[in-house]
Formats: structure tokens, sequence, C-alpha cells
């Protein structure tokens, strides 16, 4: 997923000499090609990820898109403030990455857990949140968010074991289908729809026909995707790699409470608490219950 | 005795500028019973240099491509850039009464939305420097000759983005960068110096790398001459560092914690109106 990040920004800069990379001191090797043939649109600011968000701004406010880059929380949290007065409510092309979305940073440990980012840059108005869920997704949202006005924000993952580029085109606040069945719905955003993948698989097994769709776009949210599924199966279960308060369960929970279907739910996210267990991300996803197991139990339950 | 009845954009000089800044910013606070005027006193001479004798910027085409940029990082002082940009042309200076009104543009912070003139928003301290050094930046980057203008408060530097953007600006070399802290030496709640020490200061920021020129904030000339580019030092930012008094023009007000918040009202409003209108320069 970075990888295709960076390298569609490297695109997008040969073709647009307004676009650069800003950077709170992160991405060790990644950005050399960057570097090497763009030398004055790559900025370190340093470790000063309210500088970034500033400055981007004030480059934003001029013209540029930008691409803000950090991992983890760094990017979002420690510098909300400036991402929701400066950026956001100045409607600049700027988007903020966080490289390491939920436990991807594992044994690294807590600090380094973005396990709320979903929730929060969710509830500020007029940025756009995506969660891509493989490379094709990475690369696709890095173009369109490049291309939209406003903030945008995109949590990118390590590799994932899943390939989407087939289940169809990528547009921003319109789900993709990645598998169709006719019994529960799996709505998952970032890597963890990779875990929901295995989750249909096992379930397939038993005879329950599931689909799997990437919520790839947060906020604006897919309602009319929404709506449509909760009339085509029994049931629903969402699926984050994120606290469960807030994120993407919480945004179809309101969907669905507003609306007259009638259809079975149940979030699998994480629960409210901080990681202090130590583990990589498989472990850390078995251990707090958003692993394809988690996510198969949730769905039996809905359907017994 | 009423205000209104000033004469609208009669100023010829920064001076006389500076004056009906301060009548406006005072009335503006009194209609909405907001704070801050002593706030806007303390910057009324710096904000009237710069407009009328600094920046290239022009009411006609607000958003010309190589104007110069001015942020007033320290928002709460917004009824003072308000007060100016309606006398520079930008709004009608009867505008200004709506300040602080239910439906109106004018938010007792500094706004962008609706506001032309405006470059940036802010409200929360220590934003503004980092925003302005982004627009520098960019400035060099495409090779721009305007400069970018930023007005921060004393007490806003205990932010760490302050600093943050400090270190940014000089190791970037963005000498088309110029802050202006307005150093009253008064905070929220105490002084500077009770409260988080900034002293010594010039040689902090010289340390930081900034060419810093220290001057008083109310003398119109030495102003003038600090934010000249021939004061510049090539290859680094420019910090003016501005000694001001707080509440500057009325004489109560002056130098009083309390005048960050109290709104004047009845015969402190119309003490401190005779006494602004008493310093009007003479044409």
């Amino acid at each position: 997923m970075r990888d295709s990040f960076v390298n569609t920004v490297i695109d997008l800069m040969r073709h647009d000499d307004k676009v650069a990379l800003i950077t709170a001191d992160l991405g060790f090797g990644i950005f050399n090609k960057i570097v090497e043939e763009f030398p004055g649109r790559f900025i370190n600011v340093g470790v000063a990820e309210q500088s970034m968000i500033g400055t981007a701004t004030g480059m934003g406010l001029e013209g540029w898109t930008v691409f803000a880059y950090s991992i983890g929380n760094f990017s979002t949290l420690r510098c909300l403030e400036q991402i929701r007065n400066d950026a956001a409510y100045h409607e600049v092309n700027v988007n903020v990455v966080a490289s390491g979305g939920g436990f991807t940073y594992g044994a690294l440990g807590m600090s380094h857990h973005a396990t709320e980012d979903l929730s929060i840059l969710r509830a500020l108005p007029g940025v756009t949140v995506v969660a891509p869920c493989d490379a094709y997704e990475s690369a696709e949202a890095t173009r369109a968010l490049a291309a939209r006005p406003g903030v945008g924000y995109l949590r990118i993952e390590k590799d994932v074991p899943i390939a989407t580029k087939d289940a169809g085109a990528f547009t921003i606040g319109s789900a993709r289908r990645l598998r169709q069945g006719r019994d529960v719905c799996l709505i998952g955003s970032g890597g963890i729809v990779s875990e929901a993948m295995k989750a249909a698989d096992r379930l397939a097994d038993e005879g329950v026909s599931c689909s799997v769709v990437s919520m790839h776009t947060l906020s604006p949210l897919d309602e009319a995707l929404v709506l449509q599924v909760a009339g085509e199966h029994r049931a629903i279960v969402t699926v984050e790699e994120n606290t469960i308060h807030g994120g993407l369960g919480g945004a179809v929970a309101e969907i669905l409470a507003e609306s007259s279907a009638r259809v079975s739910f149940k979030r699998v996210g994480l629960p409210g608490v901080y990681s202090s267990i130590v583990g990589d991300q498989d472990y850390l996803r078995q251990k707090y219950g958003v692993d394809s197991e988690a996510i198969y139990a949730a769905a039996k339950l809905l359907l017994s | 005795m009423p205000i209104q009845d000033l004469p609208n954009r009669a100023w010829a000089t920064s001076e006389q500028l500076a004056a009906y800044v301060r009548l406006h910013a005072l009335q503006m606070t009194h209609l909405g019973r907001s704070s801050h005027v002593g706030s806007a006193f303390s910057i009324a001479d710096i904000l009237a240099v710069l407009y009328a004798d600094v920046l290239d910027v022009s009411s006609d085409d607000p958003k010309r491509q190589n104007r110069d940029r001015f942020i007033l990082s320290k928002g709460h002082s917004g009824a003072a850039l308000y007060a100016t940009l309606a006398e520079c042309g930008f709004m009608a200076v009867d505008y200004l009464k709506n300040h602080y009104q239910n439906g109106s543009v004018l938010s007792g912070h500094i706004s962008h939305k609706g506001v032309p003139g405006v470059e940036l928003s802010t409200g929360s301290l220590g934003h503004g420097l980092s925003v302005g050094a982004g627009m520098a930046l960019s400035a060099k980057l495409k090779g721009e000759k305007h400069r970018v203008f930023v007005l921060m408060s004393d007490g806003e530097c205990d932010e760490g983005s302050v600093w943050e953007a400090l270190l940014l600006a000089s190791h970037r070399r963005l000498d088309n960068l110029v802050a202006v802290i307005d150093y009253n030496k008064l905070q929220s709640l105490a002084s500077v110096q009770d409260t988080l020490a900034l002293e010594p200061f010039n040689a902090k920021l010289t340390a930081f790398g900034w060419t810093v020129h220290e001057v008083d904030g109310h003398d119109h000339s030495s102003l003038r001459e600090a934010f000249s580019p021939e004061s510049k030092v090539a290859g680094k930012p420019t910090v003016v560092l501005a000694h001001t008094t707080k509440g500057k023009g009325v004489s109560f007000m002056e130098n009083k914690v309390l005048w960050h918040y109290r709104t004047a009202q009845g015969e402190e409003y119309e003490n401190a109106v005779a006494e602004l209108k008493a310093k009007i320069p003479a044409s």
C-alpha cells in the first residue's frame, strides 16, 4: 500500500509541478526517488507535525496540492487542530497521510497504534477520509484525493494479502463490492478487509452466502450502498481496525438507525481500550477481537 | 458621544489611521460587549504602518497573486484588523458595527470567510507563523517576490508550534518572511514575566537564526524602518520585536490585564472615546 502511494505521488509530481510532499521526518528510504527527481518539492520539516500541517496549509493557500506524510497518529492527532482550523477551514488541497493504520506497527506499542483516527477524522467537516484495503485502492485514492478539492485523510498500511483491482473502478465516496452474496454482508474499511475475505471464505464453506464490501471512504460515506445491502441481506457486520466508537461501525449504525431497514447488525472493531499487550499485527488483531475468527463469529451470531 | 459620525477613510497618514482603528475597535467591542480591546490597541500602530505604508495590497484586487500576505496570528485582536481593512476600503466602514453580532461575518477572532483582505482565520494561538512559512516557502519555490508578514502576540510564543516555525523559517532561509511580535508583556492572566518568561527574548530569536529588530511598537517611523525590505539580511527571516503597551491610547486601559477582557460601557466608554478623539492627529 505504501509503495503504491509513493509511486502514485511520483507520477502526480511528474505531471503537475504544483504537487509537493511534506514529511515530519519519517519515511526512511521510501522517498529517495522523490528527493532525487524533485528536491525542491520534497520538504522535510523535521519532527514537527504542527509545523508540517501549517506549512502545508500555507502552500495550499498558494495553490499547491500537498501530501503531508507521517506515521501512526503523528500526522493526525498530534496536529489535529492544524488540520481543523488551518487546512480544513481554509479548504486547501492538503492530503494528510498516515502510514501504519490500526496495528500495522504491532510490537512497537500503543504510541504507534492508529486506532481512533478514523473516528476522529470522520468528525471533521470537509475532510475526505479514506482507508484503502489494498495497493490498488491506495494508488487510486492517492490520485483521487489529489484531484479532489479540500482536505483528505489517507490511512495506509503495509502490504495486504488481497488484490481487488478486478472488483471495479475506485471512486471516492462509492463503496466497492468485492464479493456478492445473499445472507450476510461484511463491510470493511482498510487492510482489515482481508480478514473479512477470510471470514467470508469460511462462512461460504459452511453454506453461508457472504457479500464483502470495501467501504474505503468513511467520509463522505456511501449511504445508498448501506441501505441497498441492508435490503439485500439478513445481516450486516462492519469490520474495522479502529475503535468501535464512532468509526465505520458507528457511521453505518447511524444510517441504519435512521432508516426503516430491518437487518441484523453488529460492529467488529476494537473495544474501548488502549492496547498494552505486545504483539505483531496478526497477534493483536486476534487478541483484540478484529480477526477473521471474530468476524466469522459475529456473522454466525447474527444469523443464528 | 457617538463616534459613528467619524468621516470614513479620512486618514492620510498612518498615525491618523491608527487613531481611527482604535476608535473603531473601541466602538466594535463596546457594541458587541466583547473582549480584547486592550490587545487591539496594542497593535493599532503596527497595523496602521503596515497597511498605510508597507504592504503591497489593494482592495480593488484582494487576491492579486503578487500582493504581500498579512496574517494576524493573534486572532483575538480581530477588531483592529477588521477596522484597518475597512479604513483601507476592503469593506464598508459602516459594516464594522456588525462585529460580534448574530448573523455577521465579523467574528471575535479573525475569520476570512466573507471578509476580503483576510488571508487566514486564526484564534487558536500558534498557528499563523507555520502557515506564513508555507506561504513564504511557496513564494521561494515559485520565484515570487512578495513578502509575508505574520503578527503574533507575546503570550502566543508560549506555544511550541511557534518555535517549530521559527526553526523551519531560518532553516529554509525564508528572508521573505517577517514576523512581528506584539510584545506588550501582558498575557491572559498576568505578566509574561510571571507567567512564562520569554527573556532573553531577543537572544532566543537571534539564536534561532532570525534577524531581530527591536523597536518601539507605537513609533511609526521606527516601525516603517524595521518593515522596510532594506532591513532584512539576505537568507534570514526577520522578526520585528515591537515593544508595545496593552491598551495603548486610553490612559485607564494602559498596561492593565483587566482590559484583555473588559468591555468599555457607560462612562468608561464615553471617556475612552473622548481620549481617543482628542488624540486624532491633525492633517
